[in-house]
């Protein structure tokens, strides 16, 4: 088959951390007119390898060709203006600014140095009814969700006279519709004679989409394949470095036993979050917290944990009534709420990845009580070995480490804390097929051990394949309850946050 | 993010925006309209204006830290390099120089200073802060060496611009420096809406992350604002020494204050990305009014105005802050 030259070729691309080799003699091509997906664990060096790309980084050892040329970007600026356009798994806009104005800043028409708003808000328009987007581009980005900031993101790149468009993780906050949008919006791209590097954990999205795949793994290249030649289960053995079959072990769940109830929320509510819902959870139970992204299912986890004032009802937690008004005090009684927003509410990125672990567990024995230094680094030993966090130095700054392996910090902290009820807020999102299912065996196994376990998550099949009970949500209300027998897939449970009941 | 719900949840919400702006406009009229009802001869135009000609030094200084804060940043030394400018001005015109050449060269200290402070807070990497802090001192200590002493100034130009009226007709007049402030708000106003520097500016407020990543020139827009704040405060030193005719290293102590206080009444979020330049207008208006009104009192000793500008920066902190957790 006649291959077209390559628009972008990098050759033995070295970059080098403190304490980490992100990526070792990696090479890369991208010919025009393809999709083509990266693929490889967290921590392979896919980000690395997108930020050395777009200049964000600066590269120890290796060359990058674009369009035979030899070039070196010194921020992303420079990558932009030489046709490399990238869109952030986190939507990198101006939340402040309006919509028009984040798809032109920087470039904006002008005239006689005097920006033209009227224009400007038009063609803004315009850009966004060809991705089949109607908003008023003169509101505030902030005003919009999440899925439409990314697809203003999505706008902007494409606007930009982009010969390479690289999209890391754009799906991972979209819903279906959006993301079909999305994929028309590249293939039309594609078309064009754009060259598409596309970044994605879902497995699915990338056969649909893409045309080649280029696979990572611990920072060195496994290999370049045909995405019609390489099927799911091999790409999963390149990517993981050995086979599947220890990932599917977690099939018959047990139904939920009878023990004791450990958790009771009667009616809890808060006005304008979630309406009133009564939930109980019992030991040793995973209950999984099912519907579509702002149905409330954060907002239930946060008003068990004390994050939010409850407006209304009581919690009982082994039978006794307690008053949860803050986070401090939902510790004390031994629940545990390992947050979504892992970036902004969680991890201190310029901490090491022990002063992270222990921190939860600090605060709660008062700072005038430390830890001492030999139990410290036990217990980061023991839990770096336990989750397998990479690279295994608890010295390491957490942000240098990647996205799964700072989600099994994050839940590393709250384990130490031996919690009776751990609330996962969508822990395995924007991660890895192998570190994802270390995360699920890991809930399988705490609750084996006798924890309870809130796991909120926007994959169906994932919150079918753990829990024992299924709560669904919709329009923030608790609209069922559901027991996960044989009967319930995830075709009932899509029905039920569809129809808002069972049928 | 949780609480956006859809498309149509930006319309209602656009708005909001000019609240913080709305709220200080309201403020200013209320009290306009309280002192008329309360004092003689309060309700004239020549009271609004008389707040402008004693407060158009604080005015240009407040212009250049609203471009300061909108990135996100505070400049503690605009103060002291007012103090500065005043003593630079007071000197050279002693030894005899000429009024326009130490105009310029006082400008062009404000701005090299402000430069360098910028260049020190984006390359190091240091909280602007400190840096500021740290200028404040060098600023003010400058001042000392060049004397102690008051330092008159006598120069013709400098009296001319002190001493001259622009007449307005019915009766209302402005000082020459009014005029120079107005066109200063103007020009910074246009900057900040109509130029790439103003909405970079307001990008890098927003999220610098972002900006950077949205390939802005971050670098050169923070430098930028910590020139244009040296810039203008070596201006309002100037218009200080026309209004003082005299260089002192104690004018202008905790004028930096007055000029955070300003901004921040005039509805601009001390985070950055978000305010608007007639707020600050609004703002040295605001405060303006209350020395005037506290004058007009005659009891209160002038330490009221102290406390009322306390109490009006924890209402309006108490705002943005109630603004800000809603759009979250």
């Amino acid at each position: 088959m006649a291959v077209p030259a390559p628009i972008l070729r990098m050759n033995g691309i070295g970059k080098q951390f403190p304490g980490v080799k992100a990526l070792d003699g990696v090479d890369f091509r991208l010919l025009p007119g393809e999709v083509h997906a990266l693929m490889g664990e967290n921590g392979a060096g896919k980000s690395t390898l997108i930020k050395v790309l777009t200049g964000v980084y600066d590269i120890d050892a290796g060359e990058i060709e674009l369009e035979g040329r030899r070039v070196a970007f010194s921020s992303p600026l420079a990558a932009q203006q030489a046709g490399i356009s990238t869109v952030y798994q986190e939507v990198n806009l101006c939340t402040n600014l309006s919509v028009a104005e984040n798809i032109f800043i920087g470039r904006e028409p002008r005239r006689l140095g005097r920006i033209q708003w009227t224009t400007m808000r038009r063609r803004a328009a315009e850009i966004l009814a060809r991705l089949d987007l109607y908003i008023d581009v003169s509101a505030p980005l902030a005003s919009y969700s999440l899925a439409i900031q990314q697809m203003v993101a999505i706008a902007r790149a494409v606007d930009v006279d982009a010969k390479v468009l690289i999209l890391d993780e754009p799906t991972s906050s979209l819903d279906a519709g959006e993301v079909a949008q999305l994929f028309r919006v590249m293939r039309r791209l594609k078309d064009q004679g754009i060259a598409i590097l596309f970044v994605s954990h879902f497995l699915d999205q990338i056969y649909e989409i893409s045309d080649r795949m280029t696979v990572l793994r611990n920072g060195k290249l496994v290999g370049e394949y045909l995405t019609r030649e390489l099927g799911q289960v091999d790409l999963i053995g390149k990517m993981i470095g050995r086979e599947l079959a220890d990932l599917e072990s977690l099939e018959g769940r047990p139904l939920a036993r009878q023990s004791a109830p450990l958790v009771e929320a009667a009616d809890l509510g808060r006005a304008g979050s979630v309406r009133p819902f009564t939930l109980t959870i019992h030991e040793g139970e995973v209950v999984g917290l099912a519907g579509l992204l702002g149905s409330g299912r954060t907002e239930v986890a946060r008003l068990l944990f004390g994050a939010d004032h409850a407006g209304s009802g009581s919690v009982k937690i082994g039978g006794e009534p307690v008053s949860l008004r803050t986070p401090r005090a939902a510790v004390r009684r031994k629940l545990a709420f390992c947050s979504e927003n892992r970036r902004a509410e969680g991890l201190i990125p310029d901490l090491t990845v022990r002063e992270n672990l222990v921190l939860a567990l600090q605060a709660a024995r008062g700072w005038t009580r430390p830890i001492p230094r030999r139990r410290q680094d036990e217990l980061a030993d023991k839990y770096i070995a336990a989750l397998n966090i990479r690279p295994a130095d608890p010295d390491q700054l957490i942000r240098n480490l990647s996205g799964g392996n700072q989600q099994k910090v994050l839940l590393a902290r709250w384990l130490i804390m031996e919690p009776r009820l751990l609330i996962l807020d969508e822990p395995t999102r924007g991660i890895d097929v192998g570190a994802k299912a270390e995360i699920q065996r890991l809930v399988a196994e705490l609750s084996d051990g006798g924890m309870a376990v809130l796991f909120i998550s926007a994959e169906l099949e994932e919150v079918l394949r753990l829990s024992h009970k299924v709560g669904v949500l919709r329009d923030r209300r608790l609209v069922a309850e559901l027991d996960n027998d044989e009967g319930l897939t995830t075709d009932t449970l899509t029905e039920t946050i569809a129809s808002g009941a069972r049928s | 993010m949780t609480s956006t719900t859809g498309p149509l949840a930006g319309r209602r919400t656009l708005p909001r925006k000019y609240i913080p702006v709305l709220v200080t406009a309201a403020l200013f009229m209320a009290m306009f309209v309280a002192g008329g009802i309360r004092y003689d001869g309060f309700a004239t135009g020549q009271i609004i204006l008389n707040v402008f000609i004693d407060n158009a030094f604080l005015l240009v200084v407040a212009v250049g830290m609203a471009f300061v804060i909108l990135t996100g940043g505070i400049d503690l030394s605009v103060g002291s390099v007012v103090a500065l400018a005043t003593m630079i001005s007071a000197v050279l015109l002693q030894h005899g120089w000429p009024a326009y050449a130490v105009i310029a060269l006082v400008l062009a200290i404000g701005a090299v200073l402000g430069l360098g402070m910028g260049a020190i807070i984006h390359y190091f990497e240091i909280q602007p802060f400190i840096v500021t802090l740290a200028g404040m001192f060098l600023a003010r200590g400058l001042c000392y060496t060049i004397g102690t002493d008051s330092i008159s100034i006598e120069d013709a130009t400098f009296t001319a611009f002190a001493q001259s009226r622009i007449e307005l007709g019915g009766g209302m007049w402005v000082s020459p420096s009014v005029l120079i402030t107005a066109v200063v708000v103007l020009a910074a106003a246009y900057v900040l809406h109509y130029t790439r520097l103003g909405r970079n500016v307001y990008a890098t407020g927003g999220s610098e992350q972002s900006a950077l990543l949205m390939g802005l020139p971050v670098a050169r827009t923070k430098i930028a604002v910590y020139t244009i704040s040296g810039f203008c405060s070596a201006l309002g030193g100037l218009l200080l020494s026309f209004y003082m005719l005299s260089g002192y290293g104690l004018h202008a102590v905790g004028m930096e204050l007055d000029a955070i206080a300003a901004v921040v009444i005039g509805g601009t979020l001390l985070t950055g990305g978000t305010g608007y330049l007639l707020g600050t207008v609004l703002g040295v208006l605001v405060l303006g009014l209350i020395q005037t009104i506290i004058s007009f009192e005659g009891t209160l000793s002038s330490w009221w105005t102290k406390i009322f500008i306390g109490l009006l920066l924890f209402a309006f902190i108490l705002l943005q802050r109630l603004i800000g957790a809603r759009r979250r």
